[in-house]
């Protein structure tokens, strides 16, 4: 393990590596900052230039870079003007803004910052313990266990990821797992329920959904809600950037309980950085007592470092189950899976034995990549701010341009640009519906492997009888179904408890 | 009925067309040596489509009026769309589609700048002076970036240069 870090440190701070980790997280902050491009479609976007930088690790480094600037550039925008760039930043602006309206703006800023770092690299280390042991219990792994894993996944994206209905988000994984069905079929490379159309054989882009998905619905939702790109008031110097010792004492147990919560929300798959920014806050607000308690939302300094510790400390906990299971915490890193793909490493078990450079580099950078955020935004702050009050008549089209760009460059193909088109309308028309829209990508990008693993195991065992012969295989099956019901079950527990009070009265 | 329903509903639709590709068209085109074989490219099809029905069951039986919940701060309320600025999105879709269409004949610049310039004026912006330069030097930027310096080609001319 030892000499695997050592390699890894090597990769992580050769010059080229350290570039990309500055670039990385100047290109993710500055872009994290504008309403609508979340860390996923920066990262969509970005895969093709990754793919065109060639060596895997310098690659993966850059995206990472992406994916930590993004979170941060996020919050940056919730406190100067209330204007979470990303979902995973929602939290931040409830006691963020009311702190920079106070005139602490500067304040505000030095402390997101501070969690963030403190939230990546206490996330960070406990990734180098985690990963490694996680990987071992990997190894024992077999298609017909990988399969299940996959089915536990994807039923626990579900159950984490939807918004109380666990039967919507069930529903978006088998739209999304149906549409990896189309193209060509695993193992035999025929094209089917491709209905004739040849632009269909290849089946659909994934950065063309996860652009119709994300991007494409926030850019309507702001051109419907003038409200929401609401940049005015961005006034207040950004000045006084110290933090006073009473609050250093007030933030620090904050910062280390939500780095170590945030991280194992982020290794859970389907959790990700907004259930851990959101959880973290509401656990803050519970256990603060009475005087604080009531400051929560009105500018509270521990209600600011809770949900940012807790996204930073996720993002880097959503990168165990990608790197040692090959399976994607968050929409985030199923798009990061796709790359990784792109370029030729299959993430996995194997990843840490066959190409530790690649991972322990990704690992190294890590840090490299908080002290960079660290460095590189303080003094930045209020220049990169003015970036916000670019127009909305300007910002808007440029938004959806990227957009387009990003899924035209990968297939050079203009009907890519009418698929986006006519998917981003219905994602958008299943966003109205509150459909989650994440488990449905996390499906599509599933979906291939799952079919893969699935035809191996049933070729192994000649059927089925691989889903009850193999304890293993049995018992995450047997888990998935359980996550499945476990919000309606408790919901059942909880009323009956209601109705149990209600009698005894 | 409510919008999630009539989704759900298409949903289940979906889910018996892909179900009857899976079980009876893509089963009879099958070649004679895949007959004997365990794993067909029909195999997954077919577990998905029944899965999908019952999911798509489970989401129409659900939601009902009292699933309804309100809409949340920040969500839009498509019952009542036309408090929102309905038409701007409508004629950003239709430039989007026209920008898919003239990408290739009238190539990148022009299609780019046309398309920044227009969207700027489909959100009200008027101070041309400032929009056409703007969309211009973006149009030329990324064509510089991508083609240039990414090696993806990009067809910058109309298709008589």
């Amino acid at each position: 393990m030892l000499e695997g870090i050592l390699q890894g440190l090597e990769a992580a701070i050769s010059l080229q590596n350290l570039i990309m980790v500055v670039a990385g997280c100047l290109l993710g902050t500055f872009i994290g900052m504008l309403p609508g491009l979340g860390p996923m479609s920066i990262i969509a976007i970005m895969i093709p230039v990754a793919i065109k930088i060639g060596d895997p690790s310098a690659a993966l480094i850059l995206l990472a870079g992406v994916y930590y600037g993004a979170i941060f550039g996020g919050s940056t925008s919730s406190i100067l003007i209330n204007a979470p760039g990303i979902a995973g930043t929602v939290a931040t602006a409830f006691d963020g803004y009311p702190m920079a309206r106070k005139g602490l703006a500067g304040k505000a800023l030095t402390i997101a910052a501070i969690a963030s770092f403190t939230g990546g690299t206490i996330g960070a280390i406990l990734l180098m313990g985690f990963a490694p042991a996680l990987a071992t219990v990997a190894l024992l792994f077999h298609s017909a266990e990988y399969f299940a894993l996959m089915i536990v996944g994807l039923s626990a994206i579900a159950a984490f990821a939807g918004t109380g209905n666990v039967a919507k988000a069930l529903m978006m994984t088998v739209v999304g797992l149906i549409l990896a069905t189309l193209g060509e079929s695993a193992q035999f490379n025929a094209p089917r329920f491709t209905m004739g159309i040849q632009d269909l054989q290849s089946g659909i882009s994934f950065i063309t959904l996860a652009m119709a998905l994300f991007a494409l619905p926030e850019a309507l939702y702001l051109v419907l809600d003038p409200k929401r790109s609401n940049t005015g008031g961005a006034g207040g110097e950004i000045k006084d950037l110290r933090i006073t010792k009473t609050e250093a004492k007030l933030i620090a147990p904050v910062i280390g309980r939500q780095s170590i919560q945030g991280f194992l929300i982020g290794v859970m798959p389907g959790a990700g950085a907004t259930i851990a920014s959101f959880l973290g806050y509401a656990v803050e607000r519970n256990i603060a007592k009475g005087d604080e308690q009531a400051e929560f939302g009105k500018g509270s300094v521990k209600g600011l470092a809770a949900p940012e510790t807790a996204n930073n400390a996720a993002c880097t906990g959503s990168f165990v189950p990608l790197l040692t299971l090959g399976i994607p915490g968050s929409g985030t890193t199923a798009i990061l899976l796709g790359a990784l793909i792109a370029l030729n490493v299959t993430p996995g078990p194997r990843l840490m034995v066959d190409n530790p450079t690649i991972f322990w580099a990704v690992i190294i950078s890590m840090y490299v990549g908080n002290v960079v955020l660290l460095i590189l935004n303080l003094p930045l702050i209020p220049y990169i701010a003015k970036l916000l009050l670019v127009p909305r008549n300007y910002l808007i089209p440029f938004i959806l341009f990227f957009t387009m760009m990003g899924s035209y460059i990968g297939q050079n193909n203009a009907t890519e640009l009418l698929m986006l088109t006519s998917m981003g309308v219905a994602a958008t028309i299943m966003r109205f519906a509150g459909f989650p829209l994440a488990p449905m990508l996390i499906g599509f990008i599933l979906g291939q492997m799952l079919e893969d693993n699935f035809a191996r195991a049933m070729n192994l065992t000649d059927g089925v009888s691989f889903m009850w012969e193999r304890p293993m295989t049995t018992a995450l099956l047997v888990l998935a179904i359980v996550l499945i019901f476990l919000p309606s079950i408790r919901e059942q527990l909880a009323k009956l408890r209601c109705k149990g009070v209600a009698d005894g009265d | 009925m409510t919008l999630d329903r009539a989704i759900a509903g298409l949903f289940l639709l979906l889910c018996l067309i892909y179900g009857y590709t899976a079980f009876v068209t893509m089963e009879a085109n099958l070649l004679p040596f895949e007959l004997n074989m365990t794993f067909l490219p029909n195999t997954m099809p077919k577990w998905l489509s029944v899965l999908g029905v019952i999911i798509g069951l489970v989401v129409v039986v659900q939601t009902g009026p009292k699933a309804q919940a309100e809409i949340d701060e920040g969500e839009i309320d498509y019952r009542n769309l036309r408090q929102y600025k309905l038409a701007q999105a409508i004629f950003l879709l239709g430039l989007m589609i026209a920008y898919a269409l003239l990408l290739r004949p009238i190539g990148f610049i022009a299609a780019t700048t046309l398309f920044l310039a227009g969207g700027g004026m489909i959100l009200g912006e008027r101070n041309y002076k400032l929009l056409l330069p703007i969309a211009i030097f973006t149009a030329f930027l990324i064509w510089y970036l991508v083609q240039e310096l990414l090696g993806i080609f990009l067809r910058p001319w109309p298709w008589f240069i």
